[in-house]
Order: C-alpha cells, then sequence, then structure tokens
C-alpha cells in the first residue's frame, strides 16, 4: 500500500475539510472544468481499489471509462456523487472537485450533490409505479406540489429524454409494462426531472437491444448540449459512438485519458492499445 | 482470446495476398518494359491481359478487409493495419496498370519500329522493381527506415525522367516523323515515374501504421 494510507480518512467520518474550497481560481479561470480529481485514493477496507486519480472533466462533454472489470471504473463513477460510502469500510485520500467545491469535504451536503448528478443505472430500475409518478417522484420530494408544474416538468424531461412521443398517451400505465429500452429512458426521463448539472451512466445499455442502445446514444449525444454526461460502459465501441473524452483505467489507475478520436485510433499506452484491440482484458 | 488469433490469421492473409499483389506487380513492370525493348508484341499483349488476374487480386483484397472491418471492428493499430492494406492494394494496382500501360505503348510501336528505345526507359525500371522490393519489405516488416530510402530512389527516377524528357523533346523538333514514336516512350517514361510515385506511397502507408500520422515523401 501506498504512503498515502498513512493519511486516508474514512469517507464516513468525513475528510478534515482542508480542501474543502479547492482552487477557487480554477473555476474562475477554467470555468468548464466541471469535476477535478486531484491525488484520488480510495480504500474498499484494505484494498485499494483507485491509485493516484488525476483527472479533469468538462462541461457538456461526454466522458467514457473503459476498462477491463474490476479496473476501478464503476468506484470513480461512484466517487463523483458520494454513493460509494454506501458500501461499509470505504475511505478516500485526495479531493474531487465539483465546481470548485470538494465533495469529499464534510461541509459538503450529499443530498444537494445528488440534486446536481444524476445517476442511471446498468438495469432499468422504475418504481413500481406510473410513468408519470417515476417521473414526477423527484421534484415532489423536492417539495413541488402544483400539478400544472409537475405536468410540465413530466413532460419535459419525458421529451428530454426522447420518449414522450412513445408514452404521451398512457402516462398513467404502470412503467413497468414498457420494454427494458424504454423503461431506461424512463429512468433517464426521471433523472432529468431533478435538473442535474451531471449525469452518471453506469453501462445504461448492456440490458438493452441494439435498437434500444442505438436510440440511447442518440439521447446521450443529445443530452450533452445541457448536461455534462460521465458513463462507465464496457462496450469499446460505445464509447467510441458517443464520448468526447476516454478515460482508459486499469488495476485503479487512469492509464490514459485524452480525446476519444484519438484513444481509439493512435493510443499512447500500449496497455490501453492491447485493450481496445482484445490483447487482453 | 481465440476471437484475436482468428482476426490476426486473417490479417496475415491479407499480407500475404498484398505480398503477391507486390510481386506480379514487379514482374508485370518488368516484362512490359523488355517488350519495349524487344519490340515483342505477342508478350505485350500477354503483360495486357495478365493485368486482369492484379485487378481481381485488387479486388479480392478490398473485400476481405472489408469483410473483416465490418466483423472485428477494428480500432488503433488494427484499424491501421486494415486501412493501409486498402491504400497499397490500391496503389499496387494502379502501378500494375501503368506496366499495363508500358505494354500498350510497345503494341503501338509495333514490332518493326526500327528506332532505338531509350536506355533510361529501363535504368528507370530497375530502380522502380527496386522501390516495390523496397516498399513491400518496408510493409512486410514494419520498417519505416526503408520509406525514406523510397524517397531517394523515387526523386532519382524523376530526375532521369526529366532528363529523358528533355532528349525526347529535341527528337521530336529534329525528327518530327518519329513524333509517334518519341511520344510512345515518353508516355513509357511516365509510367514508370508513376509506379515510383506509388511506391514511395506505400512508404508514407507505412509510415503511418507504425507512427500513426501521415507523411507526405512525394514532395
Amino acid at each position: 500500500m501506498s504512503n498515502t494510507t498513512k493519511n486516508k480518512v474514512n469517507i464516513n467520518v468525513k475528510t478534515n475539510g482542508v480542501n474543502e474550497k479547492i482552487s477557487e481560481n480554477n473555476a474562475e479561470t477554467k470555468q468548464n472544468i466541471i469535476y477535478n480529481t486531484q491525488d484520488l485514493n480510495l480504500w474498499y477496507s484494505e484494498t485499494h481499489a483507485l491509485k493516484d486519480i488525476n483527472l479533469e472533466i468538462l462541461e457538456n462533454e461526454v466522458t467514457a471509462i473503459i476498462g477491463p472489470s474490476g479496473c476501478g471504473k464503476s468506484t470513480y463513477l461512484k466517487t463523483l456523487n458520494r454513493m460509494v460510502e454506501l458500501v461499509p469500510g470505504v475511505s478516500t485520500t485526495g479531493s474531487i472537485a465539483y465546481k470548485g467545491d470538494n465533495i469529499l469535504a464534510k461541509s459538503t451536503q450529499v443530498e444537494d450533490l445528488r440534486t446536481k448528478v444524476g445517476m442511471v443505472f446498468q438495469k432499468p430500475n422504475p418504481f413500481p409505479k406510473s410513468i408519470y409518478e417515476n417521473v414526477a417522484y423527484g421534484p415532489k420530494v423536492h417539495g413541488i406540489k402544483k400539478k400544472a408544474v409537475l405536468d410540465e416538468i413530466v413532460e419535459k424531461s419525458l421529451r428530454g429524454a426522447a420518449i414522450w412521443d412513445e408514452v404521451k398517451d398512457r402516462l398513467n400505465q404502470n412503467a413497468y409494462g414498457l420494454s427494458g429500452g424504454q423503461q431506461q429512458r424512463i429512468c433517464i426521463a426521471r433523472c432529468l426531472a431533478i435538473e442535474p448539472d451531471v449525469i452518471l451512466m453506469d453501462e445504461p445499455t448492456s440490458a438493452l437491444d441494439p435498437i434500444s442502445t442505438l436510440k440511447v446514444e442518440d439521447l446521450i449525444k443529445e443530452l450533452k448540449k445541457n448536461y455534462t454526461i460521465i458513463i462507465v460502459t464496457h462496450n469499446m465501441q460505445q464509447a467510441a459512438r458517443i464520448s468526447d473524452k476516454t478515460v482508459f483505467m486499469l488495476n485503479g489507475e487512469v492509464i490514459e485519458f485524452t480525446e476519444t478520436d484519438k484513444l481509439f485510433s493512435n493510443p499512447k499506452d500500449k496497455r490501453t492499445e492491447d485493450y481496445i484491440t482484445g490483447r487482453f482484458g | 482470446m481465440v476471437g484475436r488469433e482468428s482476426f490476426e490469421s486473417e490479417i496475415h492473409h491479407l499480407e500475404q495476398l498484398i505480398i503477391k499483389l507486390a510481386r506480379r506487380t514487379k514482374e508485370q513492370l518488368q516484362l512490359a518494359v523488355q517488350t519495349l525493348y524487344d519490340c515483342d508484341v505477342e508478350k505485350a499483349r500477354e503483360v495486357i491481359q495478365n493485368d486482369k488476374e492484379l485487378d481481381k487480386l485488387d479486388m479480392q483484397i478490398n473485400e476481405e478487409a472489408v469483410v473483416l472491418i465490418a466483423r472485428q471492428q477494428p480500432v488503433a493499430t488494427d484499424l491501421r493495419r486494415l486501412i493501409v492494406a486498402l491504400r497499397i492494394s490500391s496503389d499496387l494496382e494502379r502501378m500494375a496498370d501503368n506496366a499495363k500501360n508500358i505494354a500498350k505503348s510497345a503494341t503501338h510501336l509495333g514490332e518493326n519500329h526500327g528506332i532505338t528505345v531509350h536506355p533510361s526507359i529501363r535504368e528507370m525500371e530497375a530502380i522502380a522493381s527496386e522501390m516495390i522490393d523496397l516498399a513491400i519489405s518496408s510493409y512486410e516488416n514494419e520498417d519505416i527506415s526503408l520509406a525514406r530510402k523510397l524517397s531517394e530512389l523515387d526523386d532519382m527516377v524523376d530526375n532521369m525522367y526529366s532528363s529523358m524528357l528533355r532528349e525526347l523533346l529535341e527528337v521530336s523538333a529534329t525528327e518530327p516523323q518519329s513524333i509517334q514514336h518519341v511520344m510512345q516512350m515518353a508516355f513509357s517514361g511516365r509510367y514508370v515515374e508513376r509506379i515510383g510515385d506509388h511506391a514511395t506511397n506505400i512508404g508514407e502507408d507505412v509510415t503511418y501504421l507504425v507512427k500513426g500520422k501521415s507523411l507526405d515523401l512525394n514532395l
């Protein structure tokens, strides 16, 4: 284990707050950096899962994270909205600045963070409620009660998720009755309804058929006009199709982070080349 | 890793087809130039006929590369390898067309034209043949140091062609009755010169394959 172990702080007891406000100047001078990860290390008890991660993720870009199973890509994604701390025994060092504020700091309100950072999971997970209620759920939790306002949010979110035309006549039907691809877009609409800045996607199309996958991919390209998207995917062609930048991770480390065009046409690191060409992993 | 082994074996097969196309192209060039000097119209017609076989080989390479791209969805070096295979095959096919055109010139000149074929054409052919060998060796071994050598040889061919052309222009001025023959010789020189350019392109392709960056050696 590296020297940083000595300084590690259990995320559940919060960090010491030293880096609560990281580089305000950074946010001013480089306004398009939405996440600035510096020297991030993460342990699951004694397992060193993320090692010295340094990444700058830009606003309104699609950033894909690829790598073999167990490389830490989903762990990193779940650190960005601090969902990772739901796992017992997690501890971290380093910092992740979200718009300049260290989200690992003790003062960070996780609930606030998660209203700004939505998440879509591998398997569509609609609530056992109507399509309407699925999308209106978040805004209702945040105190919006007026039906007219909710109606507007639901329509806007369903349109944003490119599924309005398919469900507008059956908003009161149970979301479980939809196809997998439609359910996933309902989950994306549910995510949009709370008006986040960032959408984290953890293999969002791995359970979908090819047509539904392409619809979600088209949607991702559309969504990046208004949102920052960070997507973990096992499908390298998908990363190549939809992302602006790609991160290749291996054994908890970032091996290469560059423009997707470069990474898939002329990667600099042999390990990246070997992975994307199927020589290992 | 079964999928990759199969992919690599298919790529290897493609490379072997390209090497075969290159060897046949070189043979065609040498035969075509020989028919010029030998005034051998029958042999020249054979060269013209042989070109169809080379066209087929080029088409086979194209089809196999396209199928590999569709089925394997290659990236990085694998993708460049297939793109380069397509480009090299296309260059070789154009080189073979130029050899065929030299043979056509031989048929136009006929059996008893009674003029001396300019010695530079044979010399240019020798260098162009060496360039084909170098280009394919560079491709087979992914050796980019040979690309520079190709560029140097190409300059030699270009210079020889220019001085031959000057001489032929003088001949056409002093012997206007032989203009048809002079033109066929000038064309033949031009065809060999173009073969040198295509061989140089192969050097550029190999550089792209290895480095991932394009390089223009035909300057």
